[in-house]
């Protein structure tokens, strides 16, 4: 029977066949799956924020998309997996409430298209591509990696399931 | 933003007083609105990791409505308002008149009351730290969304996360008869307005 991995807010976790990674309740936060497929090699990443750069308080490196993803990949290396066979699908990124006539924290109402757009420039870096993605919107997204086909499930109140 | 690590017991007594006031007012608002005798428990504040934040309302993929607004002036910051989806049901049903039923599917004009409500309730709970700390507040108008409470909670443990992996809110349980409705709220002052507040109030210099 495969296993059911929880990974939570601003955490991150590996696994590998037949088990599934999963996170529920993605928002503005980006949930980054990489897949060897290979190997059936499975990594799952749910990030908070861009960067890890711009914040005093950056201890928890699992909460931001440049040091997250670099982490995850090196747990992925280290149990096997191969570089040239990973690819990446994301979801999330979406934004949960939009105010009208209001500037004053914008900046944070949009933290969902910041973060998949760091998501993707640390991804270009390391040279990894992004098959699939379900990302934007105004509604949250549960998504699960079945390490037997990389199939990405995203499942959403109201915007239907699916697999990417 | 408030570095809640940081909060010595003292300044979390403020904190649960001006949620105190800041839920009597919003009770008070619902009692004039329901044309009903509302009472409520005392609030309680709470400081967890933002981890474990949605399982207080059942767990990351349940269905919660929040209505959310941000606000300007001495102070700047944002309110989110959050309930189960049954606590959302009973409260329009109330509003509405009618038997209460929670597996009604909601109308457009179901939810239009209920975002007049969210509003009514965030702006009377900010009136707390205007009337208290004698500060400039001008709320937002305010947005509501109806979705997991994973993706919903993440917007105030995104604006906590900048500085913290905890969040703080405050849980009040309104009683009209036999029905209760629990409502969360969470204040997410600005970087500044924190210490601005704080000040206002004689409990910093």
């Amino acid at each position: 029977m495969p296993q059911l991995i929880k990974v939570g807010m601003a955490d991150l976790n590996i696994a590998l066949y037949p088990d599934i990674l999963t996170t529920i309740g993605l928002g503005s936060c980006v949930g980054i799956a990489l897949y060897d497929k290979i190997n059936k090699i499975g990594g799952l990443a749910h990030i908070m924020l861009p960067s890890s750069k711009d914040i005093k308080n950056n201890s928890n490196k699992a909460k931001f998309a440049d040091t997250a993803i670099v982490i995850l990949l090196t747990m992925m290396l280290e149990n096997r997996a191969d570089k040239k066979n990973i690819v990446c699908k994301l979801a999330g990124g979406a934004q949960m409430f939009a105010l009208k006539n209001s500037s004053a924290n914008n900046d944070i109402l949009n933290i969902g298209v910041r973060n998949v757009a760091a998501v993707k420039k640390v991804l270009e870096e390391l040279k990894i591509p992004i098959i699939a993605e379900d990302t934007g919107g105004n509604f949250g997204r549960t998504i699960e990696l079945y390490t037997e086909d990389g199939g990405l499930m995203v499942k959403t109140i109201g915007h239907g399931t699916k697999i990417i | 933003m408030v570095d809640i690590d940081g909060l010595n017991s003292f300044e979390i007594d403020v904190l649960r007083e001006i949620g105190n006031i800041g839920a009597g007012n919003a009770a008070t608002a619902l009692a004039k609105m329901l044309s009903k005798k509302v009472n409520m428990h005392v609030p309680e504040v709470r400081i967890m990791d933002f981890k474990n934040v949605p399982d207080v309302l059942g767990g990351a993929e349940q269905p919660v409505m929040g209505v959310y607004l941000n606000f300007e002036g001495d102070v700047e910051g944002s309110v989110l308002l959050v309930m189960d989806e049954a606590s959302a049901h009973i409260l329009i049903d109330m509003m509405m008149g009618r038997p209460i039923d929670t597996n009604r599917p909601l109308s457009d004009i179901d939810l239009s009351a209920v975002q007049e409500l969210g509003n009514i309730l965030t702006s009377s709970y900010l009136g707390a730290l205007s009337t208290l700390a004698k500060l400039d507040v001008r709320p937002s108008i305010p947005c509501l969304a109806i979705d997991m409470a994973g993706a919903i909670l993440s917007v105030p443990a995104v604006e906590f996360g900048m500085t913290s992996d905890k969040v703080l809110f405050i849980e009040t349980e309104f009683i009209e008869g036999a029905d209760n409705v629990r409502v969360y709220f969470f204040l997410v002052p600005d970087v500044d307005s924190y210490d601005t507040i704080l000040k206002a109030l004689g409990v910093i210099q």
